[in-house]
């Protein structure tokens, strides 16, 4: 009998995979399996909308109904057998937490499921805080609708939240909880928050949560979490305490790719592929979404990893055109990342890969400064813009960033821009 | 004709559609969306493909 295609993970890339497949004519079974019991849903409003109570998670759902494969929701993958062309479900379950588990015990057990091509997009789970297990009540994790949920409940009940971890999601949260009326202390070891856009962006997005109360504790280490029962406070690591009956540890994101540990595949932690999304070392294996590393024209040849909306949605589809195509048609994915933060009333939006700016500067800003786009810079080349309420100005750049022009080049571009938003210089303090 | 739907009060002005469908869709100076609601149905698979990559899912695109 014929094996079908099999997706592993039902969440958005699994199913533009699935979507992408079908668009394709191809008519043969596809079965795609999801760890999580809840048809794909969308995530990016889990710490906006969601949170806020403005969205129900009917709103959220993807439109998985309409895709004709077979789905196997509430079914973990537990292992991979490249030999074979098999998946392994259920059984021995994979390690949980941060530590890859020990190999003293034979992985699988479970059902077995053959593939004629397999696509994995198992996506990234939160990373845990790394101290002693927290057996606290009121202590957050978010990453699924269930978890959002439960937070979005806890946020009606308690006053005091901690946020620990000022990334993008410990400042949606923050947001969210401010918005809602609660007191936020919003802690990171570093220095500035949303450390992945540099420092120029994280002041700014610090002076944003300032002016809406947030308190803000920087350069700040966590100590340990204090409560009898319930949550009370978190000991910071020089001693002050942060009272707090709800805390979200909110410490970034790790690929999914335990059930792999021992398969064979290049891990690092996402796994390894070449231009086209094709697992290395592996045949008709392609990888998409959180857990994909693959090496983007923009990062000179150095392999990447963006666990951003867009990039799952674009990358579930490309991975999936390339498992079909004769090896001759397969395209390389180099789409110009983009992703977004929605605080307070300032959308965030960055294009290209900020993390590998070397620095950032202010290339345009309207006059009251409400209003701007940084741009980040590498070697000279400009590698990323990011804007704070500059939806249509990105475009500019967008257009731009495939060709990482010199940076000089782009200032005198906006120079001469009649429709940029206007001289940074001129901004009104 | 092929019709495309936005629903604003999803809309956030991602500015997705514009890139991929600069034929039907374009953010105004203000950063909010303005697109055809009615197009040649040759352009009926880029507007889908604008609906895909729409993070909002707030466009519909009907024949």
């Amino acid at each position: 009998m014929a094996r079908p295609i099999v997706i592993v993970g039902a969440s958005l890339a699994g199913l533009r995979a699935a979507q992408a497949i079908r668009a394709s004519g191809h008519t043969g079974e596809v079965v795609v399996v999801g760890a999580e019991e809840r048809p794909p849903y969308t995530r990016p409003p889990l710490s906006k909308e969601l949170l806020a109570g403005e969205h129900e998670p009917e709103q959220c759902a993807l439109p998985s109904d309409k895709v004709d494969v077979d789905w196997r929701l509430g079914t973990r993958a537990t292992g991979l057998d490249l030999a074979r062309r098999e998946v392994v479900l259920g059984g021995d379950e994979p390690g949980v937490g941060d530590q890859p588990r020990s190999g003293d015990r034979p992985r699988g057990g479970g059902e077995r499921l053959g593939y004629d091509k397999l696509l994995i997009a198992t996506g990234a789970r939160p990373r845990h805080w790394p101290g002693e297990p927290i057996e606290l009540d009121g202590v957050f994790m978010l990453r699924e609708l269930d978890d959002a949920l439960a937070l979005r409940a806890a946020l009606g009940t308690c006053s005091r939240l901690a946020v620990v971890g000022a990334g993008f999601i410990g400042c949606e949260v923050a947001a969210t909880a401010r918005k809602r009326g609660l007191d936020v202390t919003l802690i990171d070891v570093a220095h500035q928050p949303m450390t992945a856009l540099g420092p120029a962006v994280g002041e700014r997005c610090a002076a944003l949560h300032r002016a809406h109360g947030v308190d803000l504790r920087l350069g700040a280490g966590v100590d340990r979490f204090e409560g009898d029962g319930a949550l009370e406070a978190v000991r910071l690591a020089d001693g002050t305490r942060v009272e707090a009956d709800l805390a979200v540890v909110a410490l970034g994101a790790i690929p999914n790719t335990d059930w792999l540990a021992d398969s064979g595949l290049e891990l690092q932690p996402g796994v390894v592929c070449d231009a086209t999304l094709a697992a290395r070392d592996a045949e008709d294996v392609y990888c998409a979404g959180d857990v994909a590393a693959w090496p983007h024209p923009m990062a000179d040849g150095a392999v990447i990893r963006i666990e951003h909306w867009t990039n799952a949605a674009e990358q579930g589809a490309a991975a999936a055109r390339n498992l079909l195509a004769a090896p001759e048609d397969r395209k390389p994915y180099a789409a110009v990342p983009y992703f977004w933060s929605d605080q307070y009333d300032v959308k965030v939006q960055s294009v290209g890969l900020p993390a590998r700016a070397e620095r950032m500067t202010v290339l345009e800003a309207s006059p009251e400064g409400d209003r701007l786009v940084l741009g980040g810079e590498r070697g000279g080349r400009l590698v990323a813009a990011v804007g704070f309420n500059a939806a249509r100005r990105l475009a500019f750049y967008r257009g731009r960033l495939a060709a990482m022009p010199p940076y000089d080049d782009v200032i005198a571009a906006v120079r001469a821009d009649d429709k940029a938003l206007g001289d940074p210089a001129a901004v009104v303090a | 004709m092929t019709k495309v739907h936005v629903d604003m009060n999803l809309c956030q002005s991602h500015g997705e559609c514009t890139y991929v469908a600069p034929e039907i869709f374009e953010l105004g100076d203000d950063d909010v969306l303005v697109w055809k609601e009615e197009v040649d149905p040759s352009l009926r698979e880029k507007a889908q493909e604008a609906a895909d990559v729409c993070p909002m899912l707030a466009i519909r695109v009907e024949d």
